[in-house]
């Protein structure tokens, strides 16, 4: 099977946190002690919603430390294919399932002599981990986190309780944002930048420490892309001789899993490139929404990331 | 002659480019002997208006050119020894944003690089450009003495006498390359001495 090994846990704990954010904890069903991982890291989640199995990724929030559980929070993606509402509608304490082992595309540089993290919305998950991570090591780190609302804002309170004089809030309807340049401007040699959020965010600060002549090497982001739903279409898969059907709600990735072919996948975000695809042929259009292919490759027509992009068109021959 | 073409070789040799003028900050160029030759081709007088240029001369004339360029800082020292302490400093006071150049010999290029990966610069965001002397400096394998400007090979360790191969499997933490003993099965049968890209 592909992807990284899998764990049967025990959900314990649903906490809803806000109106959109729902906190979930995960305990091994075979009790002992679950894998360490590191601040960063992510877990797939297995969701058997009838006859679809999604698998969507979630940064994992609690202490890498910590090997009893581990915990992740959701939000709600009322537009999204249904996974994060399956998450949230139709888990509960006591069900079983499935999530994979950590797999960290985000982690610290601890060759670091500071972190400078900025989160947007959900995308502080992997950093309370990351801080959980360096307070241990006595690391030198701050952190600056956007969010739309106060009551919007998962986890402000822990995070300006235990961290005071390191964590800056700023709320979108209070007009607050990052003085990014500023922030950026002054910074001591050897900081690393971390982002976590909206892809709008992301480009922003990429762009602006580049211009700013930040080492690439300095500059880490993860931003999960949740598969979109689409027009269905039909894929002929040439090594395995079979013709699938793409349905409306579900990814290319899945459609294969679910005719039977193992497909290799890590992160199921269009991030870590594990599912490349060549196509073999091809007449329509592809939509990429991956961001691990470059433009050019896009361009090309030979490469699919299977896991967030589609097609529309009459016709499409992949090698798997 | 200043650029010599160091022929294609293992991962661990250490290949070098041409400086190139990137945005940042403030811009800290360090070189020696004839390595100021790829400082002069790069700059401009913005470039120069937010530039410390560290040199060593080693006995060259270059220093005037230098100094004419204007640059916001300019700090002539005789040695290498003699120059880190500046350019440790300059690390530890520095913000993100500075740009790294070193120009001029292996030797000059591998320690200052050091330094500044020290200071938290990824050593890949380091620019670099060969100019001058192809010598190289060597640790004995075997006392892990630096024998410094080594030009031929074998090569007689100035510390503990052994003759000594010069390979091209690097160590970035100590800027230097391996020196083998070359004749440690067979005392005495030490090959006659060539220049190293001979």
């Amino acid at each position: 099977m592909s992807g990284a090994e899998k764990i049967a846990v025990r959900v314990t704990e649903v906490s809803p946190l806000n109106e959109l954010v729902t906190r979930f904890k995960f305990e091994p069903v075979a009790g002992g002690l679950l894998p360490t991982f590191s601040g960063g890291a992510h877990t797939v989640v297995e969701m058997r919603d009838g006859d679809i199995t999604r698998m969507n990724p979630y940064s994992l929030m609690s202490d890498p430390f910590d090997q009893t559980a581990y915990t992740i929070s959701v939000r709600r993606d009322d537009e999204g294919r249904g996974g994060s509402l399956f998450m949230h509608k139709n888990i509960s304490v006591g069900d079983e399932i499935t999530i994979s082992n950590p797999v960290n595309l985000f982690s610290l540089d601890l060759r670091a002599k500071k972190h400078l993290m900025i989160a947007g919305g959900i995308g502080i998950t992997p950093f309370l981990a990351q801080i959980k991570q360096l307070d241990r090591a006595h690391g030198n780190w701050e952190l600056h986190y956007s969010c739309r609302s106060e009551a919007l804002g998962s986890y402000v309170d822990y995070l300006t309780n235990t961290h005071p004089n390191d964590v800056e809030v700023y709320y979108d309807d209070q007009k607050q944002a990052i003085d990014l340049e500023n922030l950026l401007d002054g910074q001591p040699l050897g900081t690393h930048i971390y982002v976590c959020g909206p892809k709008g965010m992301i480009d922003w600060v990429r762009g602006k420490a580049t211009e700013l002549g930040w080492p690439r090497e300095a500059i880490h982001y993860e931003e999960f892309l949740a598969p979109q739903p689409g027009k269905p279409f039909e894929v002929k898969l040439a090594v395995s001789n079979k013709v699938i059907q793409v349905g409306e709600r579900e990814s290319l990735l899945e459609a294969i899993e679910r005719a039977g072919v193992d497909a290799p996948y890590l992160c199921r975000g269009g991030a870590c490139g594990m599912c490349e695809t060549s196509v073999i042929d091809y007449s329509g259009n592809f939509i990429h929404r991956d961001h691990w292919l470059e433009e050019d490759e896009h361009a090309s027509g030979k490469k699919i990331m299977p896991c967030v992009s589609r097609f529309e068109g009459k016709t499409l021959v992949l090698d798997r | 002659m200043s650029k010599f073409e160091f022929p294609p070789s293992i991962r661990s040799r250490p290949v070098y480019g041409t400086l190139e003028a990137r945005p940042g900050k403030t811009h800290l160029m360090i070189a020696d002997a004839e390595g100021a030759e790829a400082i002069l081709a790069v700059a401009t007088p913005d470039l120069m208006a937010a530039t410390h240029i560290i040199y060593i001369p080693k006995g060259t004339d270059y220093a005037d050119k230098l100094r004419a360029l204007k640059p916001a800082q300019f700090y002539e020292g005789p040695t290498y020894a003699a120059s880190v302490t500046r350019i440790q400093r300059v690390l530890q006071d520095a913000q993100m944003g500075l740009q790294v150049y070193l120009a001029g010999t292996e030797g000059l290029m591998g320690q200052a690089q050091n330094e500044a990966m020290k200071a938290g610069i990824p050593h890949t965001a380091i620019q670099t450009e060969h100019r001058g002397s192809i010598a190289r400096r060597m640790q004995c394998v075997h006392c892990k003495g630096i024998t410094e400007d080594v030009e031929t090979d074998p090569f007689v360790c100035s510390h503990c006498g052994l003759n000594l191969f010069v390979r091209d499997h690097y160590s970035r933490r100590l800027a230097a390359y391996q020196g083998v003993c070359i004749d440690a099965e067979d005392p005495g049968n030490v090959p006659p001495q060539k220049g190293i890209y001979e």
